[in-house]
């Protein structure tokens, strides 16, 4: 059945920009998660792993792009640190593409990368939906990115990784002195993500800057975006050499997340985070399941397993996307009448 | 297997041409935004 719509001319480059619009919206209101759709997505229809994981970065790249030029004028990316971490985070993506091609070789590519996807993006809706539940943020907290952190508030860990004074030593912006290495480790750690999995890693490199390295929740959000325009336009040049980048899904999958980043950004100043955290944590425990579906669909001969599969994913996004509009809308129209609502009903 | 053949250009080729579209879309939704946002919000306003 999917077959049959997908091979309908105009069907597919249309259902892309849609899916686009949705994952666009919500990135641009929660400033992460949404490149965590699209390579499952593209595993449960049938790519193969390589252009799954290689489209996916490219479609990074491209959303990465998009939001430095926005974040450009704020002053919130520490280029010292970001050209720091470019080297290790080659090697990372480098070393998780060249796992992605073994792991073709020996057949085991798409269950790997589906039961690591399965395992994240299960841990972090469970955490999400967890923080959500107990009151508390979780994910890029948006008041916090504007705001100056107190040198205090650096997480003892970080202070802690900043006492070994393994040379060479950066000073990096608001004075944190941290070695080299530190930064390379961490830039190795997403970059091999990156490659691996086909995301721009700054679910893991934002709060790996804050938490390891102590650098400020803002210059970590600029920093991270600054980033992932390296790791993913390398992780694409890498992918494209294999001829793994699929323009007839990144064009259209782009100029749908680029509107929607837009709605999403604007939605923002209308609508709590907070309201609509615990839908974003089931999105991706929706997402974790239908990966899992997918695969035990293959193991089993299931042969609704891949519709059920992308159902999900659809839906999940569909939904929190749908309650980031809604929301959004009720508030202006809340605030004409001069009463005030943030959370989504 | 859902059979859509990449488009048979070279690796910096493609990676440019993403570029390319990010900053055009960057662009032109920035004049898109400029130009009806303001319209599309009074029209929730008056539903």
């Amino acid at each position: 059945m999917i077959e049959a719509f997908l091979s309908a001319g105009m069907a597919l480059p249309a259902m892309f920009v849609a899916f686009g619009l949705l994952i666009g919206i919500l990135f641009g209101f929660f400033g992460m998660g949404g490149s965590f759709l699209v390579t499952p997505a593209l595993l449960v229809m049938g790519y193969p792993s390589r252009v799954a994981v290689g489209s996916g970065l490219a479609f990074v790249f491209g959303t990465a792009v998009i939001a430095t030029l926005k974040h450009r004028d704020l002053g919130q990316v520490d280029y010292k640190l970001g050209v720091s971490m470019i080297v290790g985070t080659t090697i990372g993506i480098e070393v998780g593409k060249e796992m992605v091609v073994y792991l073709e070789e020996l057949g085991l590519a798409g269950s790997v990368i589906s039961v690591i996807y399965v395992g994240l993006l299960g841990g972090i809706g469970l955490f999400v939906s967890y923080e959500a539940l107990k009151g508390r943020g979780g994910g890029v907290d948006h008041d916090a990115a504007d705001a100056e952190v107190d040198p205090d508030d650096i997480p003892d860990i970080a202070k802690k990784i900043q006492s070994y004074r393994l040379p060479p030593m950066l000073t990096l912006r608001g004075g944190v002195q941290v070695s080299l290495w530190m930064i390379l480790a961490v830039a190795f750690a997403t970059g091999l993500l990156s490659g691996l999995l086909g995301v721009g890693g700054g679910f893991i490199r934002m709060p790996a800057l804050f938490y390891l390295i102590g650098v400020p929740v803002p210059i970590a959000v600029g920093t991270d975006l600054f980033e992932i325009v390296f790791s993913g336009g390398i992780g694409s040049l890498l992918y494209a050499q294999l001829g793994a980048v699929n323009l007839n899904i990144v064009v259209p999958l782009l100029a749908g997340s680029a509107l929607g980043a837009r709605v999403g950004s604007a939605a923002t100043s209308l609508v709590d985070e907070e309201g609509i955290k615990i839908y974003f944590g089931l999105m991706l425990l929706g997402g974790a399941v239908a990966v899992a579906i997918q695969e035990a669909g293959k193991y089993f001969q299931l042969p609704w397993a891949q519709e059920i599969s992308l159902l999900l994913i659809v839906a999940s996004a569909v939904m929190v996307a749908g309650a980031v509009v809604v929301s959004s809308i009720r508030a202006i129209q809340a605030r004409d009448n001069g009463t005030a609502t943030t959370v989504a009903d | 297997m859902i059979s859509v053949s990449a488009l048979p250009l070279d690796a910096l080729t493609t990676v440019g041409a993403v570029l390319v579209e990010a900053i055009i879309l960057y662009v032109g939704y920035g004049v898109l935004t400029s130009a009806v946002g303001s319209r599309v919000t009074a029209a929730l306003t008056d539903q």
